[in-house]
């Protein structure tokens, strides 16, 4: 394990350290999916945080694949760019779709759109 | 060192999904499943990315792209549905 480290090129430690903090995003967001208390604050976590989360690491994927010396790999990025104009797009589909079946909201959040 | 790394974000990614999973089996209201359900195929990109990375294969990437699509059009779909009781008017 020591010499794997003492090993490492800069490379894999930029990689490394973006699909953990990738990763760790999405872990945070699911986290909040599960454990806010209504609705609206549980689209806040997901919508948020995954895409973010998605973003580190394909992020670390696209300078991993860079860095094998076949040119730049730019694909992934689609992925990136798609996610993050859709995101906005379903977040909102969602909320009006919430607030069209009235679902059920605690006394914190605030703002009653269908009054 | 990088292939000890993706297995623990693969792990992390792992229980991600356990806590989508278990939103979509307890989500008390249609728009709570919905969520879960979309929370779900962003995670099964993220998995589909570190696969990729695991396997060092650059093939993985169009199923990513593809379930993305699909996913998005899903979710807009049902989302629609849900607002006007139909999907196509």
């Amino acid at each position: 394990m020591l010499d794997a480290i003492h090993s490492a090129t800069a490379v894999e430690w930029i990689v490394a350290s973006l699909i953990l903090l990738g990763s760790l995003f999405a872990l945070i967001g699911s986290i909040g999916l599960w454990k806010l208390p209504d609705f609206f604050m549980r689209l806040h976590g997901p919508t948020k945080a995954t895409t973010l989360g998605v973003g580190a690491l394909v992020i670390g994927s696209l300078i991993y694949f860079s860095s094998r010396g076949e040119g730049l790999s730019m694909h992934e990025l689609l992925i990136t760019i798609f996610l993050f104009l859709t995101a906005p797009v379903s977040a909102n589909m969602l909320a009006k779709a919430a607030m069209h079946q009235r679902a059920k909201r605690v006394e914190r959040t605030k703002g009653q759109p269908w009054d | 060192m990088l292939h000890t790394v993706i297995l623990l974000c693969l792990c992390i990614m792992a229980v991600a999904v356990v806590l989508n999973m278990l939103r979509l089996l307890k989500g008390p209201d249609l728009p709570d499943r919905i969520l879960a359900l979309d929370t779900l195929y962003i995670n099964a990109i993220a998995l589909i990315i570190l696969l990729g990375l695991y396997l060092d294969s650059d093939l993985f990437f169009e199923a990513a792209l593809l379930i993305a699509v699909m996913g998005f059009v899903g979710t807009v779909a049902i989302a629609k549905h849900l607002l006007r009781g139909d999907i196509i008017e």
